[in-house]
């Protein structure tokens, strides 16, 4: 049963390409490995770094095992609280690729909306969108980021904050990368709406609606899914980068981000080790989805292969 | 010696799960002053035999036996001579016009640059060849039209200055690969005859790869028919013509339509090499008795009053008035539609038969114009399309079928979408079966439902096309260029299958086409459209036998005739 569906998959294009493309099976298992470590965090963890009955300050600044003074109990060491880095890590992942997720699907379900509407349509409607995308895409991310967290913060009470951080944070990620799905939707759209089948629809008379997101939608949705994917790690490392900065999730539920955050503050007095291992672990995590995103993209466009 | 001589050449294209054979065993030889034309359907091999000559057969396609020598040089795998070669002795003539090209470049710099590259003569000398050379495929006013750019010059035109780029550096062979497919039928004619000439002048060796029996029977001296890579029969081509002994041959012969006379339905033949003659009649029993028996009652069906189309003249300005000077790609045309008849629209390209036909279903907004349908207008006052007037019952069939079918839908689901639109709370018991009645009609067999319209060939898809028009129960049935896109055998099963359907169905036609010989075969009356303009517009047989205007005339005069030769 298995090895049929497996050699099902394998016959389709897009399975021989992946079968056949080193980068994309270890960049997959990389990736998937770590995403099943922090959807069973609790299992993976050995500690759970949030229970502050669990955490003893004695153990505060632990090294990794292999160096002086290292503890077996805690593999890569501890931080100034006296959490494992290592349960710390694989819960701080977890939210990363929470607001990731969630905020590029966000900016998915925006954009494309966008994006399929102002192609189809056309007219006034089609250069308002894209006039507005186009001044979105001059303000930089992290700009745009930092500006809806400003307001956010201007707005909601200070107790509600910690509370809403990570739902601002989605929002204001989502909201600085539509436009790249608005662009990329709509351009397909073009080519999609001159075809016939779209014609045939029209003259039996279906509504608006039906033919943009039955007929057309099914057909783009390759360019939003490769798109999808690289933005994804971008999400990730703009999260981070806000937690970094301090505006992203507050301390309590640390990200990647924050902590790295925190190990800066120590990397000069010798424990490296409460930065240095977040940051590898969000090198890997954002290289093995944009690595992946290259193989889609690649493997989905046939006119790309090289000879 | 031959000019070219190919001998036991075998092509083949390695995929991940098969080996295509492209060619195999193909045989054959070229004389000076020869021309030889390669005919099949598409997919046959007859490009790739083109390409194999010059060397640029593209991987994963691979030469595996044979050989191909020019003057007893032999080519294959040598890549040294062949670059002497391609260009200098064999020149290309490429299907497409539009693209062979370089936008980028003047006519004199592409010219000069392939004539220095081959022949060892000074800019000055090449600059006053390649004037020559323009002037020998017609190009008037030679000196000043080098100075400009490929877009400068009409499809035709462009296609004279390819062959002035293939003869320029006295070629002993010319292959042209489907060299007037994409051209109107003045010009092709013009092409061909310019091919013909120079052949004659320069005693050079022709190789024309082409689907058009037409082109076959006017220009070429020998004929090669192919099928799934292998010759099936070569010889003279009136001797083939005339009396064709293999299957392929003579189901390619008998389906072309004919252009002297209308005939009652197309002869097909069987892949055993018998004629078929069976129709569709008894298939459409459960359609008709779900539909309701219908009667012709040579009521007016459609109205076209002073319809005028000029593009562009929403969005950009906002001028209410109509500007004398703007191009009407539909210009005051009014013609009338009858039920049960099958009006034929005849035209080049650009001269605004699809443009009606996309007005008359709603798809494009006329400027000027008003459009009733059974006695009710089809546009308002605000010039908005009422589709709910004509309840479905407009329908159109498409040129391309490869692109007028979603292709992340099931057959069933195409088929059934506008059924369920139409009859909303139909049960499914009654959907199926209403799909299953249609694909009947259409002759394709039930399995088909649950399959996606990749795995069809283009003349399966199109059936699978009329089926979805079908499911609304139109009594118009729009048929924009519904075969030119088809091998002839395959045209003439779709033109059999529309006839019955209309029979069957009673249904009314419009018939769009640039193809003279089927207009005649399907139609009741024609109207002839030049440039936005009715030119002519009268009963069929009429306007054939005794055409009147200047254009009408030329038209027929100029199309390529399978009878010619016969």
């Amino acid at each position: 049963m298995i090895k049929k569906t497996f050699n099902k998959m394998y016959d389709t294009d897009i399975g021989y390409s992946f079968f056949n493309s080193k980068i994309a099976i270890i960049s997959s298992s990389v990736f998937f490995i770590i995403f099943l470590c922090s959807f069973f965090a609790g299992i993976v963890a050995p500690y759970n770094p949030f229970d502050p009955a669990s955490v003893s300050l004695m153990d505060a600044f632990t090294p990794p095992v292999w160096s002086e003074g290292g503890n077996a109990s805690f593999f890569l060491g501890t931080d100034q609280q006296g959490r494992d880095m290592f349960s710390t890590m694989i819960y701080g992942s977890r939210i990363s690729l929470i607001v990731g997720f969630a905020s590029i699907f966000f900016a998915m379900i925006l954009g494309v909306f966008l994006g399929v509407t102002a192609g189809y349509i056309g007219g006034r409607y089609e250069i308002i969108v894209m006039r507005v995308t186009d001044i979105q895409l001059t303000i930089p991310t992290i700009l745009m980021a930092l500006l809806v967290d400003g307001i956010a913060r201007a707005v909601i009470s200070r107790s509600m904050h910690d509370e809403m951080a990570i739902y601002v944070l989605i929002f204001a990620i989502g909201i600085s990368e539509w436009p790249q799905f608005a662009r990329v939707t709509r351009a397909s759209t073009l080519v999609e709406k001159n075809k016939e089948y779209v014609s045939a629809s029209r003259i039996i008379g279906l509504s608006n609606i039906i033919i943009m997101f039955k007929h057309i939608l099914p057909n783009i949705l390759r360019p939003i899914l490769v798109i999808a994917t690289i933005g994804l790690a971008l999400a990730i490392i703009t999260e981070s980068t806000l937690s970094f900065l301090g505006v992203g999730v507050p301390p309590t539920t640390p990200s990647l981000g924050t902590l790295i955050r925190f190990g800066n503050n120590f990397l000069f007095s010798g424990e490296w080790w409460i930065t240095f291992f977040p940051a590898i672990f969000l090198v890997v995590l954002a290289l093995s989805i944009n690595l992946l995103g290259d193989w889609m993209r690649d493997a989905l466009n046939p006119k790309l292969k090289k000879r | 010696m031959s000019l070219l001589e190919i001998k036991n050449l075998n092509i083949s294209y390695k995929t991940r799960k098969e080996t295509i054979v492209a060619s195999s065993n193909v045989n054959f030889t070229l004389e000076r002053g020869e021309i030889l034309g390669i005919v099949g359907e598409s997919g046959s091999g007859k490009s790739t035999i083109a390409n194999a000559i010059i060397n640029l057969i593209d991987p994963p396609g691979q030469i595996t036996d044979g050989t191909i020598k020019i003057d007893n040089k032999e080519l294959q795998n040598n890549e040294e001579i062949i670059q002497k070669i391609r260009g200098k002795k064999i020149g290309f003539v490429f299907q497409d016009p539009q693209t062979s090209l370089n936008p980028l470049f003047k006519i004199k710099d592409q010219l000069i640059e392939t004539i220095q590259t081959h022949l060892n003569i000074p800019y000055e000398e090449a600059l006053k060849k390649s004037i020559n050379l323009l002037q020998e495929v017609g190009i008037e006013n030679a000196t000043k039209r080098i100075e400009d750019y490929p877009h400068q010059f009409s499809g035709g035109m462009r296609q004279r200055v390819v062959i002035a780029l293939a003869i320029s550096c006295e070629p002993d062979l010319i292959i042209a690969d489907e060299p007037t497919t994409a051209l109107d039928v003045s010009i092709q004619y013009q092409i061909l005859e310019l091919l013909k000439e120079l052949t004659k002048k320069r005693n050079l060796g022709v190789v024309i790869i082409t689907h058009d029996m037409g082109v076959i029977a006017e220009t070429t001296n020998k004929v090669i028919v192919m099928r799934h890579g292998l010759i099936v029969e070569q010889g003279n081509t009136k001797d083939l013509l005339t009396n064709p002994k293999s299957t392929e041959a003579r189901s390619l012969v008998i389906s072309v339509p004919p252009t002297n006379k209308k005939i009652k339905r197309f002869k097909l033949i069987g892949p055993d090499g018998s004629e078929i003659t069976s129709s569709s009649a008894n298939l459409t029993k459960n359609i008709i008795k779900t539909w309701g028996v219908r009667k012709n009652t040579n009521q007016k069906l459609l109205e076209l009053q002073n319809i005028t189309k000029i593009f562009d003249d929403q969005s950009i300005s906002y001028r209410k008035k109509i500007d004398e000077n703007a191009v009407k790609a539909v210009n005051n045309v009014s013609f009338q539609l009858f039920e049960g008849e099958t009006l034929g629209l005849v035209g080049e390209s650009g001269s605004g038969k699809s443009t009606i036909a996309k007005i008359i279903t709603g798809l494009v907004r006329p400027s000027v114009g008003k459009l009733e349908y059974n006695g009710l207008s089809l546009y308002n006052s605000k010039r908005k399309y009422q589709i709910d007037k004509s309840r479905g019952q407009i329908q159109m069939i498409f040129q391309d079928p490869y692109s007028s079918l979603n292709p992340r839908f099931k057959v069933k689901d195409i088929i059934a979408e506008p059924i369920k639109f139409f009859q909303k709370g139909i049960t499914r018991n009654d959907l199926e079966q209403n799909v299953n009645d249609l694909i009947d009609i259409v002759g394709m067999t039930r399995k088909s439902l649950d399959r996606y319209p990749h795995e069809f060939s283009g003349g399966q898809r199109q059936r699978i096309s009329i089926a979805r028009a079908l499911a609304t129960r139109p009594r118009l049935l729009i048929c924009d260029e519904p075969t030119s896109a088809l091998d002839v055998s395959i045209q003439a099963q779709i033109l059999n299958l529309l006839k019955d359907i209309q029979d069957e169905l009673h249904l009314t036609m419009l018939f769009i086409s640039h193809d003279l010989p089927v207009i005649r075969q399907m139609c009741n009356r024609i109207i002839v459209l030049k440039n936005g303009i009715v030119c002519e517009s009268k009963d069929t047989e009429t306007l054939f036998n005794n055409p009147l205007h200047e254009y009408t005339k030329e038209l027929i005069r100029l199309m390529p005739k399978i009878e010619s030769i016969i």
